[in-house]
């Protein structure tokens, strides 16, 4: 991996942080990254970040899991084994279909909610055991950072940074 | 300051008077004899209705007891009594659906503004003038169930409730001995006492909460604001339980065999989701209009995920109290859904598909909640869904297999239609569109998602 300069600005305020973003953002600067301690609302659309397209793989993993519960509990309950239901002698699936909805329900839920974890852990690239990424450890507890790459006029960034509130300004190479 | 267009409030008045002769022409119409029942029974006939199941299809458990005797002729006389009993509470009916379709409205809208005072919500304090006047209508429509009810309990002035008109008597052979064991309950100097207690705390709670509300807009500190929301919190405690015992009162009762537990919870889900609704058409129109320019399209986004959330709690509730009774199929608790899907098929499941299926495609996606036309029209599939829910939780008790929308179902629409309005808009017209003090004002402009 190549390694290059990039300047580290901290704010101590997600208010603050957000104004500097847009700032930063209007005099055409590019924000490699911004690590918080928190979710800070807004903050992906002030950065400029393509919407996500989470919510449809966690349609589609949903749909996965209607088609698991009707497949199965139609084997399970229909076909290998027929259930009689609450005394009713039905022996469709249809004529049972109200036994079989909160199931349908839970493992549609299930699906979309643990698949769509997964594809997050995936697509963030993160997994159990690694090394966290964040420049600065106080990210995790109250300090936000924005990360952006050195370009030709450092002097003018930083000013820019400064102005915006920044606490503090390092310029540091990257790994 | 908003002022009330002269066109709406005409409007208003043009619907008022409309269902006021709707209402009157439905009354004039009800039959009055046995013979007028006869007659009408064989025009329906000899349309091909085929009333002959009719005798099959028992609301009233006293009228089962009276088919079982031997004579046939007496069996006649005694099904032609009943169907004129249900002709006669159709306009009743009619009319009772409407009015509390309306002030439970305007009691939804009244949870929602205290949710949101108790949270100390910040988004939602620039429509909380838009719930202000919304709940003014309150006591008016308070007022208006608390006379339909008094009519039809201590008036004994028709047949709505079914266990006003119970054989008490433990010697006679129509004896009602479920009802006897209620009527601790179920007698209708408590049952009056129990309504006009819900009023007045409801509405006090309105009255206090408005005028405090209205009140920081010139104070100097925050002290008004703290009040109201120790006030919303202790309102919400007690419209928990009372909203449950009003949905027993007021709706359940119209089944007295019947019973379900999480009864409460389904009206409340009904009432809190068509109030949603409301709030989110007068936002709306108020915005056409050029009101309200610091709401933006994230409130109207937020007020649309609350319909589309709500909605799917509403047919969580709906489908809870449906497969419990159907699993144990214990006959006293499916009689209420047998005869609902049997002589209410369409509007039974029809409001399934309002209440439910529209919502979900409709207000999925999220950049729709921020089209207003979405939402209106949403809104308005959501009220009518809402309305045939309420309709069918009282007809097939008063009215049975006679029911129709006809004249007395719309003017009785109409009517409370117009008069929500009007009290609505000049309630609107009190106070200025936008809080002023209000501590979370800024954060609320600000609001964006």
């Amino acid at each position: 991996m190549s390694s290059h300069k990039v300047v580290y600005a901290m704010y101590d305020d997600d208010d603050v942080l957000l104004d500097a973003v847009k700032a930063v953002k209007d005099a055409n600067y590019h924000i490699e990254e911004v690590f918080t301690p928190f979710p800070v609302h807004g903050l992906d659309k002030a950065m400029g970040l393509a919407p996500t397209r989470l919510a449809i793989t966690s349609f589609l993993y949903g749909i996965v899991g209607l088609c698991v519960a009707t497949v199965m509990m139609n084997f399970m309950m229909i076909k290998d084994w027929a259930q009689n239901i609450g005394g009713k002698p039905s022996f469709t699936y249809i004529e049972n279909s109200p036994a079989f909805i909160p199931i349908t329900f839970e493992l549609t839920v299930f699906f979309a909610a643990h698949l769509m974890v997964l594809t997050f852990y995936m697509r963030s690239r993160i997994w159990p055991f690694k090394k966290a990424e964040n420049p600065d450890v106080r990210t995790t507890d109250d300090m936000f950072l924005m990360e952006l790459p050195v370009t030709d006029d450092v002097e003018a960034l930083q000013a820019l940074l400064k102005e915006t509130g920044a606490v503090e300004i390092n310029l540091t190479e990257k790994k | 300051m908003y002022n009330f267009s002269k066109k709406l409030k005409l409007t208003a008045v043009v619907l008022m008077v409309l269902g006021a002769i709707g209402i009157g022409a439905g009354f004039m119409s009800a039959p009055k004899t046995v013979e007028d029942v006869e007659a009408i029974l064989a025009h329906d006939n000899a349309h091909g209705g085929g009333h002959e199941d009719a005798h099959a299809v028992t609301t009233h458990d006293t009228h089962k007891a009276e088919a079982s005797h031997d004579a046939h002729a007496n069996e006649h006389t005694a099904h032609l009594e009943h169907v004129l009993t249900q002709l006669q509470n159709k306009p009743w009916a009619a009319l009772y659906v409407a009015c509390f379709f309306f002030m439970m409205i305007a009691l939804g809208v009244l949870a929602f503004y205290a949710v949101n005072r108790a949270a100390q919500a910040g988004w939602s304090p620039l429509l909380f003038r838009v719930m202000e006047g919304i709940t003014a209508y309150l006591p008016f429509g308070l007022l208006a169930i608390l006379i339909i009810l008094g009519i039809s309990t201590v008036g004994h002035g028709n047949h709505l409730f079914a266990w006003m008109h119970a054989d008490l008597d433990p010697t006679s052979p129509t004896y009602d001995s479920i009802i006897d064991g209620k009527k601790g309950w179920l007698n209708p100097g408590w049952f009056m006492i129990r309504a006009v207690i819900f009023a007045v705390l409801w509405s006090g709670y309105q009255f206090l909460s408005t005028r405090l509300s209205r009140k920081q807009d010139t104070a100097s500190d925050n002290s008004n604001f703290k009040k109201n929301f120790q006030l919303s919190a202790m309102f919400l405690v007690v419209f928990l339980y009372s909203e449950s015992i009003m949905s027993w009162d007021w709706i359940m009762s119209f089944d007295p065999h019947w019973f379900s537990t999480l009864f409460g919870w389904y009206v409340f889900s009904s009432m809190f989701v068509s109030a949603v609704t409301v709030i989110a058409l007068v936002t709306i129109y108020l915005k056409s209009k050029g009101y309200l320019e610091k709401v933006n399209n994230s409130h109207i986004h937020d007020l649309a995920k609350f319909m589309f959330g709500l909605s799917i709690f509403w047919t969580y509730l709906w489908f809870s109290q449906f497969m419990l009774i159907w699993f144990a199929d214990i006959p006293e608790e499916v009689t209420y859904f047998v005869t609902r899907i049997e002589d209410y098929n369409l509007p039974f499941f029809g409001m399934v598909v309002l209440n439910f299926v529209f919502p979900l495609l409709v207000l999925m996606n999220s950049d729709f909640k921020r089209v207003n036309w979405f939402v209106v029209i949403a809104g308005i599939l959501i009220l009518a869904g809402h309305y045939m829910d309420i309709y069918v939780m009282v007809m097939p008790a008063t009215v049975g297999d006679q029911w129709s929308i006809g004249l007395s179902e719309i003017a009785s629409v109409l009517f409370f239609l117009g008069l929500f309005i009007y009290i609505v808009f000049t309630a609107l017209t009190k106070a200025p569109l936008e809080p002023k003090r209000n501590p979370f004002i800024h954060e609320s402009e600000h609001f964006h998602y």
